[in-house]
Formats: C-alpha cells, sequence, structure tokens
C-alpha cells in the first residue's frame, strides 16, 4: 500500500467560543513520512489536529485532503482516508481486546450490513500489527498502560486508513512504553507508507522519530522542516520560553534538546 | 515490562478473529432466547392467572377467536391488553433507557432519572385533568412534554466545553422533582380521580388497559423501535467517546439529535399509555449489560429485560400481596436500592454501562 494523498491546511484560523486559538494558518504534511507537531501547552497543537480530521470546523481557512475541503467530505468517506485516535478515547466497560478493535471497521460498514471476512481479516492485520493478537480475547480494562494504547491503535489500524492523526499518543506512559508505541508507529510508516501525524510534547523523541517537525507557537509556525534544522537553540527559545543547549544524539544522530534552568548549570557546552 | 517488549511477535488470522468473534457471540444468542422465553411465560401466565384461572388451551382458543363462555371476555377483554400494553412498555421503556445510557455513556442517565419520564407524565396529567384531552391529544402533548424537558435539560446542563454527564445527571434528577410536583399539584386538583387513576401518573399501571389506549404505542414502536435498532453500530462507536466517533465517521451531531427524538418519543408514548413506570428505562440496561456480557449492542436485550420487567412486576403486584399494587410501585421499590448503589459506586469511580 502506496500512499500519496497530500494533507494541506490553507490559511486555517480555528477557535472555541470568543477565542482564537490558531491564525491563518499553513501546513503541508509530507506524504508517506511521519510529521510531528511540537509546542507549548495551549499553543493549538491539538486543535489543528482536530481540525484536520474534520473535529473541529474552521474559522476560516480550509483543510484540504488531495484538494478536496475535508469538512466537506461525506463523513465516512473521510474516515476510510484519514483516522484519528484522540487524546483519551473511551473503552466501554469489559469490552473484549478485538471487540474493541473491530469498532474500527465503522467507516467500512453500513447499518445493516452483515460483518464480513474482510472486516475479521482487517482486525487480524491490526492486532498482528501491534502485536496484540495474544490478547484478543482479554477485557481492556484489564491491559497495562502500554497494551491498552497499542490497542487503541490497532483500532485506528483497522480502519485501514493511508493517514494516521495521533493526539499525544505517549501521555501517561513511561519512557519504555513512550519508544515502544513510536517504534510501532515507525514500523507502520516504513512497512506500509502510512502517512502519520502525531502531536507530542518529548522534543527529542518527536525529533528522533519525525522526518518533518513543525513547531508551534501563539497558533503560527514558527517553524517547520527536517528535526536537525528546527529543534535549535533558537526554537527552543522562542516557542517554549526555556534557555537550552542543543546536542547531537549520540544514539540516533539527530538534535537533543537539554534544558537550561535557574538551578543545576555547571558548565556551558 | 521487558516480556511485552520483546515478546515473540503472535499471530491472528481472520479465522482467528471471526472464532473469537463467534465464541463471544454464543452466549448473547442463548441469552437472547432465554429472554424471549421467560417473556413468553410471563405473559401466559399474565393470560391464565387471575380471580379465575384459565388453562393454556382455554386462552389459545381466546387467543385464536373462539368463543369461550367467561374466557372470552376476562382473557380476551381484560387480561390481554393488559399482558400487550405490559410489553410494549416494557419494549418502549428498556429501548429509550439504554439509548440515552449508551449514549450518554453514564447508567445514571436514564430517561426517569433525569425527568423526561415526569416531563411526559406532567404533560399528560395536564392534557386530561385541565385540558380535557383524548388519548391521542394527551400522546402528543407526552411527546412534547418530554422533548420539551429533554431540551431544558439539556441546555442548562451546557458548558463552554460541551455537556458534562454528571452535571446533565444532577440537572435532570432536580427538574424531574420539580415536574413530579407539578404531577402531584394537578392531580391533587382532580378530586374525582381515585387512587388508582392517580397512580398510573405518579408511578405507572397497567390498570384498565384498552385497546385504543395501546394503539398508538403500537404506532410508536413500528417507527422508532427500527429506527433505534438500525442505529446499533453508531451508539456503539458513540461510546468511544464523541472525538474516536467522529474520527469514525459518525456525524455525531446528527446522530444524537436522532437519538435523542427517537428515544423521547418512546418514553413519551409509553408514559402517555401506562404513566412513568418507575425505574424500567433505568433498570432494563444495566441487567442486560450484566447478563449478556459487554461487547455487543445492548438495544434488543434491554427491551426484552425492559419488557419482562414490566409483566413480571405486574404479576408480583397483583398477586403476591393481600393488596393489589400498580406495577409502578414493583418497579419502584426494585430500582431504588439499585439508584442508591449507583450513586455510591458512580462517585467512588465514574463508570459506565
Amino acid at each position: 500500500m502506496t500512499t500519496d494523498h497530500q494533507l494541506t491546511v490553507d490559511h486555517l484560523t480555528l477557535g472555541y467560543g470568543d477565542r482564537t486559538v490558531v491564525t491563518d494558518l499553513q501546513v503541508d504534511v509530507p506524504p508517506g513520512r511521519i510529521t510531528a507537531i511540537v509546542g507549548a501547552n495551549a499553543c493549538g497543537k491539538s486543535t489543528l489536529l482536530r481540525s484536520m480530521s474534520r473535529l473541529l470546523a474552521p474559522r476560516a481557512g480550509q483543510v484540504l485532503l488531495d484538494g478536496k475541503d475535508v469538512h466537506r467530505m461525506p463523513a465516512k468517506q473521510l474516515a476510510r482516508t484519514l483516522g484519528l485516535l484522540p487524546q483519551s478515547p473511551v473503552a466501554p466497560e469489559g469490552i473484549a481486546v478485538a471487540d474493541l478493535v473491530g469498532r474500527g471497521r465503522h467507516p467500512h460498514q453500513r447499518i445493516l450490513s452483515r460483518w464480513s471476512h474482510d472486516d475479521d481479516v482487517a482486525v487480524a492485520a491490526a492486532l498482528d500489527a501491534t502485536g496484540t493478537a495474544e490478547l484478543a480475547d482479554r477485557p481492556v480494562d484489564e491491559l497495562s498502560g502500554g497494551q491498552r494504547q497499542r490497542v487503541w491503535i490497532a483500532m485506528v489500524l483497522a480502519q485501514q486508513t493511508d493517514l494516521l492523526l495521533l493526539d499525544e499518543p505517549t501521555t501517561f506512559l513511561d519512557v519504555a512504553h513512550q519508544v515502544e508505541v513510536l517504534d510501532l508507529l515507525a514500523d507502520l510508516n516504513a512497512a506500509r507508507g502510512t502517512t502519520v501525524v502525531m502531536v507530542l510534547h518529548d522534543l527529542n523523541l518527536a525529533a528522533r522519530y519525525a522526518d518533518h517537525l513543525i513547531a508551534l507557537a501563539d497558533g503560527r509556525v514558527h517553524a517547520a522542516g527536517a528535526p536537525g534544522d528546527v529543534l535549535t537553540e533558537e526554537t527552543v527559545r522562542a516557542v517554549f520560553d526555556l534557555e537550552s543547549r542543543v546536542i547531537v544524539d549520540p544514539t540516533s544522530g539527530t538534535p537533543l534538546m537539554l534544558p537550561v534552568g535557574r538551578h543545576h548549570a555547571v558548565a556551558r557546552l | 515490562m521487558t516480556t511485552t517488549l520483546t515478546a515473540p511477535p503472535t499471530t491472528a488470522s481472520g479465522l482467528d478473529v471471526a472464532q473469537g468473534r463467534a465464541r463471544r457471540a454464543a452466549r448473547r444468542r442463548t441469552v437472547l432466547l432465554l429472554l424471549v422465553a421467560l417473556l413468553v411465560i410471563a405473559f401466559a401466565t399474565t393470560l391464565m392467572v387471575g380471580n379465575t384461572f384459565y388453562t393454556p388451551s382455554e386462552v389459545v382458543r381466546v387467543l385464536v377467536g373462539q368463543d369461550v363462555p367467561g374466557a372470552s371476555f376476562t382473557v380476551g377483554t381484560l387480561r390481554l391488553p393488559r399482558a400487550v400494553l405490559g410489553v410494549l412498555a416494557g419494549f418502549a421503556f428498556g429501548l429509550a433507557g439504554v439509548t440515552f445510557q449508551t449514549m450518554l455513556r453514564n447508567p445514571l442517565a436514564s430517561p426517569d432519572i433525569i425527568g423526561i419520564s415526569s416531563g411526559a407524565s406532567a404533560a399528560a396529567v395536564i392534557g386530561i385533568v385541565v385540558l380535557g384531552l383524548g388519548s391521542t391529544q394527551v400522546s402528543i402533548l407526552a411527546v412534547v412534554g418530554g422533548l420539551g424537558v429533554a431540551l431544558a435539560v439539556y441546555g442548562l446542563s451546557a458548558t463552554r466545553g460541551g455537556v458534562a454527564g454528571t452535571r446533565l445527571i444532577l440537572v435532570g434528577i432536580g427538574v424531574a422533582a420539580m415536574l413530579d410536583s407539578v404531577t402531584s399539584y394537578v392531580l391533587s386538583r382532580a378530586s374525582e380521580w381515585d387512587l388508582q387513576d392517580a397512580m398510573r401518573w405518579l408511578a405507572g399501571s397497567l390498570n384498565g388497559a384498552r385497546w385504543g389506549q395501546i394503539l398508538p404505542l403500537v404506532v410508536a414502536l413500528a417507527v422508532l423501535g427500527p429506527l433505534l435498532l438500525a442505529q446499533a453500530r453508531n451508539l456503539a462507536a458513540l461510546q468511544l467517546g464523541d472525538d474516536t466517533a467522529a474520527a469514525l465517521g459518525v456525524r455525531v451531531g446528527a446522530t444524537r439529535l436522532l437519538l435523542v427524538v427517537a428515544a423521547v418519543g418512546l418514553v413519551a408514548f409509553a408514559t402517555a399509555a401506562t404513566g412513568p413506570i418507575a425505574f424500567v428505562a433505568f433498570l432494563a440496561g444495566p441487567i442486560a449489560a450484566r447478563i449478556v456480557g459487554p461487547g455487543g449492542s445492548l438495544l434488543l436485550p434491554a427491551a426484552l429485560v425492559g419488557a419482562l420487567l414490566v409483566v413480571a412486576a405486574d404479576l408480583v403486584g397483583q398477586f403476591a400481596f393481600d393488596t393489589r399494587f400498580p406495577v409502578g410501585v414493583v418497579t419502584g421499590v426494585l430500582g431504588a436500592p439499585y439508584l442508591v448503589y449507583l450513586i455510591v459506586r458512580t462517585h467512588r469511580s465514574g463508570g459506565s454501562l
């Protein structure tokens, strides 16, 4: 499966009530690559992601998928091309893993159509890809945080979309499980060419896993491009209002940001 | 932890998934069949038992239209409408209750807790006592009352960030209390009403069921029932949260509107026919969830449980004690402790169906 779906944000302005969160934003998502959106709290990262998946209607501007406004596309048609894992999805009490993953088939089913063989195959493939096959019959509420997040990702995979949007997929996970989830997304991207767009808090993991980094500040794009170009001391200062040193990550060669606080700064690197 | 990181990749095939799904669905089929069987038994018992006992063969002869002295009147004219009304009202309350509970992801968010039944009931009582309306007009007024209350409760509990479940339930409980007092007030002004009639509008009753009363409910169920059942998948997606549902291609706003209107319609038509039979809408969903297990749609199981609750509680109310109690008194006794339990539990954990 190769994808060349072009997701573009064109002069997008977003807000809630009388508060404007994102102003006149221009974003191009490189097809078939991993894009990470970073920025300070309340800078509009999640808002942007919600609007890209038509959960939030724009004040002005458009979100274009292959040149078509996503907010004018039929809901199910969009959901077959673009999947979103929101920040806090709710698992119904007691539901089995395979049943939850099966709910990802919704955009492929019609109101009264029966469950099909394709549905079973898609669920099996999603379980396999996320390493959750052996959990298939277990209730979701019994799983650990890392397992649960893999199950949710499996649900989005069962949707079989070429684009995958994830809102902070690593929140509440310990560092081992964060790496596990990001490795999984990188695998998917490599194996299927799935375009991944995710909001991440951890700058260093974002720089390591993303091909394309977008730094938002106050609802505007401060910098976008390859992590090596975007994650600089200047960017961190502008976006987070934080002094830092950026060095080369000895394990990956990507930029590694070390914050400088008011304490414990013994040497200038 | 290391095991989850380095576990050898196990694989699943479509066949494995299909088998697992079939295993989990087997229990559901058994439970559904069992519920239907119990409902048939309860229905038949209602037709047979009373001041005079009629044998199954006599009952069947009445049902197929033969003239059986005594039985034709007692079974055909008195007991049959009562049993049919009980089943239909149970269907309606069960379906509506579980729709609300699933959609709002909270077992306390049932139409009889958040004031919708009370609104329909108050409107019906005003229609009968104050305005002197006929049964169809009363049904319509009850629907308007129910929808009005649904809208008011929704409006009062809406905040800038959407509608919070707990807030909606608390507002609804307050509105229900207010409307119940309106019903009591109107009833107390209508001095010519006897206790039985008053009880219908306070707790719900199947007494004096007539076919004319049943017809609007049949129409409502025939139209709104299939409409709700067709929404099972959208409802399943909504269970995962509004954002997730929208990302799966559900038009959340439109779906929710459809569900609310259909569920309120069912509650209102049933309430216009039987009064607000206490706690049936509230109990049917959670009972269905316990017995069919998680994963599948609860609409059909809850409808069956609702019908079984009403018919069985009516049997208990009529024959278990020296005095005959209306069905709502019995279901009220069943439901109240569960309500207390749920509030205590929800307070601790959150929780859903």
